[in-house]
């Protein structure tokens, strides 16, 4: 299984099918260009390598996906089913309208009879097959001693078909047919609205995991095999090339190299290691190749246990209660009240007729049904969603839009969130061009960050590289070369003879005596991210920076975004401890971070974001993802929550107003079905239609 | 009225017809890939073996 990001016509497609096919050991291949990804049935002895490299050469990015992280997505066992329901609830709504509409336009006696059988013939098995979904969650509900959304739902339509079985049977007038099947009709498709949304959110959040194929590659007697992290055990050798990450906590046996450790703390300085440097799980290797002895693998490593720590800490954010939760609250127990009190008040009115009285209580009960209610906020939040999805936002939380809506400050970590954490060569106008030839002579033979950096910005400054001679790259140290019969070194400070600047800097010898020269970085602000401060700011939201990285940095680029409020070496505690400062204030946060050090932070946080670099710790803590590099989406998303928790209250108020009307008349005793079907719909429609607005 | 005993069967055998393709498509997972099949009519080799 693959992914392909770029997939997106009827040629790719074909392309991509055949070109695999060719293949040897490929039997077949499928693109799915919904999901873009590919599935390909192959020989195991072909690996997703060559398969990558294949689509490379066709022109098409690929990226293997996990298999087993995959897998809960290809069930969609549920949404079928809940599909099935609302097709089966659909049809027999149709028909039971059209009979419907001949006994509400005047069919008589013999005609009027057989329509109502047939309507109940119609109606009986659709209930009992469509209105499960109600049941069960009714029936839970029950247990659990609570009153939900689905106890009054369920009710409303068991009671309709009951009473209306009965009407048919003794020839009275007053059946409901069409009512309780419309009913469950409008409520499963709110239902089906609002899975279409998790599962979406659901199977782009699980293709993030998915991209990181958990594997490492095990060194037993001088032989490599690549396996998978979880068979690794305490004790093993794996081997961790420059540019992977490391898979498990460790202490280094043999090389040297530097490590990027700002996923886990957020210092943006590479750090130095060699034998018997300690590396934890989650850190990218950079230069040289390391032999590592694991200590602790899996669940066990740093990473995991960091992980399991946000999981339990998630379970407070559950304790949210949406405006759906809340307006269902008031709800139940009131329209079970009123239904009652007017069946009393009947009863007693009539002197004992319980027919009557259950004609109206029912009545009473079937026109409160929460069709609006139910499609209210799922019709918001679908649209809402799936309007930020295209911009590139995915929300995995239900309620995390209306959280954003509530939020007026915002904290924002640096390393790989404000920035790409790549870095960027600065000042080298204030350098004399020969040392930057020099610098990038030396440059262009290492793949460090740093080194490519400053190669790139000397090719861009329209400075030739010199020309240096037996360069060799001394892994988790620098360069080094002979240029004009001198030694001439690039890399750490220390290596290199001086004392290490308070910034991201590379050092240069160049062996004429004088002192070396120091080759500042900055790191590269990520696309769209002065757009978002400037959006949220707009807003009128207070924006803080908060970082694990040295004060200079943080302090020049907060300067740079106007950011007033900022702190600088946060350890991952203090990030958390500050955000539950500013709540216990009366704030309400937004963290936006990438790193582990920060999921600390985005779990007490009231609502949450990660980028899509960000690791899986952090993107399982966060609330919302985002899937571009470009921040802009962030302060869009700020708009539309807002927006969005309208819509949501204007929906309430409309499915009130229609209650406000229908519901006296019902009491009053004169509600006619064909009352409660108009009420019904044209209030189901109208909030439809006014979430449609938000697209 | 006589009219509406063959009327009444024929429209619900219709409905009953359009049910029944419907849960067939569920059935056969057609709602998996709509803008694939989509594009998958334009293809120039007819593609008469679906997903295995």
């Amino acid at each position: 299984m693959l992914t392909l990001p770029t997939a997106h016509c009827a040629l790719c497609m074909t392309t991509v099918e055949q070109g695999l096919a060719q293949l040897p050991g490929v039997h077949d291949a499928r693109v799915n260009l919904t999901l873009k990804r590919v599935a390909v049935a192959a020989d195991p002895d072909v690996t997703a390598e060559t398969l990558i490299a294949a689509l490379g050469r066709l022109g098409y990015e690929a990226h293997e996906l996990d298999a087993g992280t995959l897998r809960a997505t290809q069930t969609d066992k549920m949404g079928r089913e809940l599909l099935m329901r609302l097709g089966v609830a659909g049809f027999a709504m149709m028909n039971i309208m059209l009979l419907s509409v001949a006994v509400w336009s005047g069919a008589e006696d013999a005609t009027r009879i057989m329509f109502e059988w047939i309507s109940a013939a119609i109606a009986l098995p659709t209930v009992i097959f469509s209105g499960q979904p109600f049941f069960r969650n009714a029936v839970g509900a029950l247990r659990a001693g609570r009153l939900g959304m689905d106890v009054p739902i369920s009710l409303a339509i068991l009671l309709a078909t009951a009473m209306s079985l009965y009407e048919t049977a003794e020839g009275g007038g007053h059946t409901y047919f069409d009512a309780a099947v419309s009913l469950t009709f409008f409520l499963l498709a709110g239902r089906y609205l609002d899975y279409r949304t998790r599962a979406v959110a659901r199977s782009a959040a699980e293709e993030l995991a998915a991209l990181e194929v958990p594997r490492a590659t095990r060194v037993v007697d001088g032989v490599e095999t690549v396996v998978a992290i979880a068979d690794l055990r305490p004790g093993d050798l794996v081997r961790v090339r420059p540019g992977g990450r490391m898979p498990v906590d460790g202490v280094v046996v043999e090389g040297t190299s530097e490590l990027d450790r700002s996923l886990l703390t957020g210092e943006s300085l590479p750090v130095w290691a060699g034998p018997a440097a300690e590396v934890s799980a989650g850190e990218v290797n950079l230069t040289g190749p390391l032999l590592v002895r694991v200590t602790a693998a899996g669940r066990d490593s740093s990473l995991h246990r960091m992980a399991d720590l946000v999981a339990v800490a998630e379970s407070a954010k559950n304790r949210y209660t949406t405006l759906a939760d809340r307006a269902a609250r008031i709800y139940a127990p009131g329209v079970h009240i009123l239904a009652f009190s007017t069946f009393l008040f009947w009863l007693w009115f009539s002197r004992g007729d319980l027919h009557l009285a259950l004609n109206i209580g029912v009545a009473v009960l079937i026109i409160t049904c929460p069709c609006a209610l139910g499609l209210a906020v799922p019709a918001v939040v679908t649209a809402a969603s799936g309007r930020l999805f295209r911009q590139g936002l995915l929300i995995k939380e239900g309620s995390a839009l209306e959280r954003l809506a509530e939020v007026d400050t915002v904290v924002f970590d640096k390393t790989g969130t404000l920035t790409m954490g790549a870095p960027e060569a600065v000042d080298l106008a204030a350098q004399s061009p020969a040392d930057v030839a020099l610098a990038a002579g030396l440059a262009a033979a290492s793949s460090h960050p740093l080194a490519r950096a400053l190669a790139a910005a000397a090719a861009a400054a329209g400075i030739a590289a010199a020309a240096v001679d037996a360069v060799h790259e001394v892994p988790g140290y620098g360069v080094e070369g002979l240029w004009q019969g001198r030694r001439v070194r690039l890399g750490r400070a220390p290596w290199v003879g001086t004392e290490p600047i308070d910034r991201t800097a590379s050092y240069l010898e160049a062996g004429d005596g004088a002192a070396p020269r120091a080759f500042a970085f900055a790191d590269h602000l990520r696309p769209g991210a002065e757009a978002a401060i400037a959006a949220l700011k707009a807003q009128g939201k207070t924006v803080h920076l908060i970082s694990g990285d040295s004060a200079g940095v943080v302090a020049e680029l907060a300067t740079r975004l106007g950011i007033a409020d900022w702190m600088a070496g946060a350890l991952p505690a203090e990030k958390a401890a500050r955000i539950a400062a500013l709540s216990t204030g009366g704030h309400r946060v937004l963290m936006v971070g990438d790193g582990l050090n920060d999921t600390a932070a985005l779990t007490a946080a009231h609502v949450s974001i990660s980028p899509a670099s960000a690791l899986d710790a952090a993107r399982v803590a966060s609330d919302m993802v985002l899937l571009g590099s470009d921040l802009t989406p962030i302060g869009e998303a700020a708009r539309i929550a807002r927006l969005a928790t309208r819509r949501i209250k204007e929906n309430f108020a409309v499915s009130a107003l229609y209650n406000l009307i229908a519901v006296p008349l019902a009491m009053m005793g004169i509600a006619t079905p064909l009352m409660a079907a108009l009420a019904m719909s044209a209030s189901s429609i109208t909030v439809s239609l006014n979430a449609l607005r938000l697209r | 009225m006589t009219v509406l005993a063959y009327l009444i069967p024929i429209s619900l055998i219709i409905g009953g017809i359009g049910l029944m393709a419907f849960i067939w498509t569920i059935d056969s997972e057609q709602y998996d890939d709509p803008k694939g099949n989509a594009s998958r009519i334009l293809k120039p080799d007819y593609d008469d073996h679906p997903k295995k």
